[in-house]
C-alpha cells in the first residue's frame, strides 16, 4: 500500500513537472511572459525534488541498511550544492553570465555521467545470464554508456568553456596532428565501451576487469570533453556552449531511461532539441557549420598580405566623437565583447539618454553572435535599463544604416567587417554583418590596433568615412557624455 | 491499478521522439533577443537530473555507489539552483520603455523611493 501510494505522488509530482517544464519554456517566447516562464518551472523543479524523496519508500533490500545514510547525504548534497550556486547566481557580475551558464551546465552534465557510473557498479555491467545475447539488456546498457560518455564530455567540455571565458587560458591551443590525437583518443573511449559491453555478455563479471575498463571509459571521455575544447577560439565560444547545453540535455534524457523516469527523459530531450537548434541557428548566423566549429581551424593567422588594404587608420578624441553624435540626426550603436568586457553598459545608456534629450533618434543593431553568447548584448543592455524596443536585430536594421548619420562601433570587430561581404579570401566570408561602413561616419571604440578573434584584419577601420576612437569603453564614454555636457546645450534644444 | 513505470525499447523511443520535436518547436519560436534567458532556462531545466541522482542515491548499497550518488546530487543541485538563479536575475532585467525604470541589482529588486505625501 505504502508503495502504491509513493509510487503514486512520485509519477504525478514528475508528470506536473514535466509539463511545467515545457509550458514555462514555452511562455519564455516573449519578454513579456518570460518571467513568470521560469517560475512556473521552478515550482515544477522543486516538486520533483520533493517527491523524489519518496522512493525512500521503495527501495530494495539491498538498499534499506544504507537508506538513513543515504538520505542524510541527499539533504546534505542538495543543501550545499544549491546554496552555493545559487548564491554564486546571485552575486555574479552580469559580465560573468556566458561562464556562469558553462559551468551550471557542466555540472548538470557530470550529474548525468554520475548517475551512469552508478547505473554501471550497480550491476548492469552483467546483462546476460550466461546465454547468448540479451538485445534488451545489451541496448540498456549502451544507453548508459552513451549517456555518460556525452554527460562526461559536456563536463570536462564546459569546464574548459569556463577557463577560456573567465580568462584563465587566453590562447587557443593548437599543434599538429591534433585532429588525429583527438581522433585516437575519442576511438580509445569507444573501445573501452565496447570491452564493457562484451564483458557483459560473459554472464557473471570479471569485476576487476570491468572496473579498470569503466575508470578508464570516463577518464577518456572526460579527456576527448577537454582536447575537443582547447582549440576552439574565443569568437567560436558562443556555439559551443550551446552544443554543450544540448549534450546535457541530451546525457539527461538517456539517464532518464536508464533510471525509468519519465521527467527526466522528457526535460532532457526538450532541451536537447532546442540546444541543438540554437546551435543550428547560431550556426547559421556565424555562416560556418558545427563541425568546422568543433573541428575549427578558425583564427589561424590570415594569410592575407596587411598591405592589401588602403587608407589607414585615423585617431580621433572621444570629445570630439561625442560632440558629433550630438550634433547628428540619427545614431546605431553596435556594441561587441568590448563594451562588456569595460563594464561600460550603465555609461552607454546613459550617453543615450542625452543624445535621446537632444532628439537624436538611437539605435542598438545587435549581431547574432556579439558577445561571447548568443543574445548576450541584448542582457548586457537591459542590465543598463535599455528599453528592448529601442534594440533590433541584424534583418531588421542592416537596410538603415545607409541613412544613418553615424554608427557608433563599441568593441565589436569581427561582426562589421566588410571583408565578410567582399573578400573570398577572408576567413569570415559569407558571415552576415552589420553594415555599418554605410553610414556617413564610424565611430569604433576601441582598446587598441589589435585583430578581432578572427584573427581578420579589419578593413572597415581603414575606411574613409571611418574614425577610431582608442580607450577603454567605459572611459571613452565617460569622456563622450562630459564633452557633450561641456556644450551647455538646453535639453531639448 | 499498477503504478509501476516501465518505459522500454520503443516506448523510450515515441517519448525521445515527441519531447524532441516539442523543443525545436518551442524554441524555434523564440526571439533572439532572448537567446541567453532561454540557453540558461533550458540549462535550468536540466538540472531535473538532480532528481535522478536522489533516486540514485537512495538506491546505493555500497561505498562506491554513495559516494558517486552524492557527487550526482551535489552537482544536480548546483545546476538546478545556479541555472534559476542566473536565468531569473536575466529576465528580470528585461522591459519596454513604457514601463517605469524599475532595475534590479544583485537579483533584489531595488524599492522605488516614493517622495513623502504632505498633507
Amino acid at each position: 500500500m505504502e508503495i502504491t501510494l509513493a509510487q503514486l505522488g512520485i509519477g504525478s509530482a514528475d508528470l506536473i513537472a514535466a509539463f511545467l517544464f515545457m509550458f514555462g519554456l514555452h511562455r519564455m517566447s516573449s519578454p513579456v511572459s518570460a518571467p513568470s516562464g521560469i517560475r512556473l518551472a521552478g515550482v515544477g523543479m522543486v516538486l520533483a525534488v520533493l517527491a523524489s524523496f519518496l522512493s525512500a519508500l521503495t527501495v530494495s533490500v539491498a538498499a534499506q541498511a544504507y537508506l538513513p545514510a543515504n538520505l542524510g547525504l541527499a539533504v546534505i548534497a542538495l543543501l550545499v550544492g544549491g546554496s552555493l550556486a545559487w548564491w554564486a547566481g546571485r552575486t555574479v557580475a552580469m559580465t560573468a553570465m556566458p561562464q556562469m551558464v558553462a559551468i551550471y551546465n557542466g555540472l548538470g552534465g557530470g550529474a548525468a555521467a554520475a548517475i551512469a557510473a552508478i547505473a554501471l557498479l550497480g550491476g548492469q555491467t552483467t546483462v546476460s545470464r550466461g546465454h547468448g545475447l540479451d538485445i534488451q539488456a545489451t541496448g540498456d546498457l549502451t544507453v548508459t554508456l552513451l549517456g555518460g560518455l556525452i554527460g562526461a564530455i559536456s563536463l570536462s567540455g564546459s569546464v574548459i568553456a569556463w577557463a577560456k571565458l573567465d580568462g584563465l587560458l587566453k590562447q587557443p591551443v593548437r599543434f599538429r596532428g591534433q585532429q588525429l590525437c583527438n581522433g585516437l583518443v575519442a576511438i580509445t573511449m569507444l573501445g573501452m565501451a565496447g570491452v564493457l559491453i562484451a564483458n557483459a555478455q560473459g554472464g557473471p563479471t570479471d569485476l576487476p576487469a570491468s572496473a579498470t575498463a569503466l575508470v578508464l571509459f570516463f577518464a577518456l571521455a572526460l579527456l576527448v570533453g577537454v582536447l575537443m575544447t582547447l582549440p576552439i577560439g574565443g569568437a567560436d565560444m558562443p556555439v559551443v556552449i550551446s552544443i554543450f547545453n544540448a549534450f546535457t540535455g541530451l546525457a539527461v534524457g538517456l539517464e532518464g531511461f536508464v533510471l525509468q523516469n519519465p521527467a527526466l527523459m522528457i526535460a532532457g530531450m526538450v532541451v536537447g532539441a532546442a540546444g541543438m537548434l540554437l546551435t543550428l541557428l547560431m550556426a547559421k548566423a556565424m555562416n560556418r557549420s558545427v563541425s568546422s566549429v568543433v573541428f575549427s581551424n578558425f583564427g589561424e593567422p590570415s594569410r592575407r598580405k596587411p598591405g592589401a588594404i588602403k587608407g589607414s587608420l585615423k585617431p580621433m578624441a572621444p570629445a570630439d566623437a561625442g560632440i558629433a553624435m550630438r550634433y547628428a540626426a540619427s545614431v546605431i550603436i553596435v556594441p561587441g565583447y568590448g563594451l562588456a568586457a569595460a563594464q561600460g553598459q550603465g555609461k552607454l545608456f546613459e550617453l543615450v539618454k542625452m543624445l535621446q534629450a537632444g532628439h537624436v533618434s538611437v539605435k542598438f543593431a545587435i549581431h547574432p553572435v556579439a558577445g561571447r553568447m548568443p543574445g548576450q548584448m541584448d542582457v548586457l543592455l537591459a542590465e543598463a535599463g535599455v528599453p528592448y524596443d529601442m534594440i533590433f536585430q541584424l534583418e531588421d536594421i542592416n537596410d538603415q544604416f545607409a541613412g544613418t548619420d553615424v554608427a557608433l562601433v563599441i568593441g565589436a570587430n569581427d561582426v562589421v567587417n566588410p571583408a565578410a561581404r567582399t573578400d573570398k579570401s577572408s576567413p569570415i566570408f559569407g558571415m552576415p554583418i552589420l553594415n555599418a561602413d554605410l553610414a556617413k561616419k564610424v565611430f569604433v571604440i576601441k582598446r587598441g590596433e589589435g585583430k578581432g578573434y578572427a584573427g581578420v584584419v579589419n578593413a572597415l577601420f581603414y575606411a574613409d568615412n571611418c574614425s577610431m576612437v582608442y580607450g577603454d569603453a567605459q572611459a571613452v564614454l565617460v569622456q563622450m557624455i562630459e564633452a557633450i555636457r561641456g556644450l551647455g546645450l538646453p535639453n531639448a534644444a | 491499478m499498477n503504478l509501476q513505470i516501465h518505459i522500454s525499447g520503443f516506448v523510450a523511443l515515441y517519448i525521445f521522439m515527441l519531447a524532441g520535436f516539442a523543443g525545436w518547436v518551442i524554441i524555434g519560436r523564440v526571439p533572439a533577443i532572448l537567446h541567453t534567458p532561454l540557453m540558461s532556462g533550458s540549462n535550468f531545466v536540466h538540472g531535473i537530473v538532480v532528481v535522478g541522482g536522489i533516486t540514485s542515491l537512495l538506491e546505493a548499497s555500497s561505498v562506491q555507489a554513495q559516494c558517486l550518488g552524492f557527487f550526482a546530487v551535489l552537482l544536480g543541485a548546483g545546476n538546478a539552483a545556479g541555472g534559476f538563479a542566473v536565468t531569473q536575475r536575466m529576465l528580470a532585467m528585461f522591459q519596454t520603455s513604457g514601463h517605469p525604470q524599475r532595475r534590479s541589482r544583485k537579483g533584489k529588486p531595488r524599492a522605488v523611493v516614493t517622495p513623502p505625501t504632505r498633507a
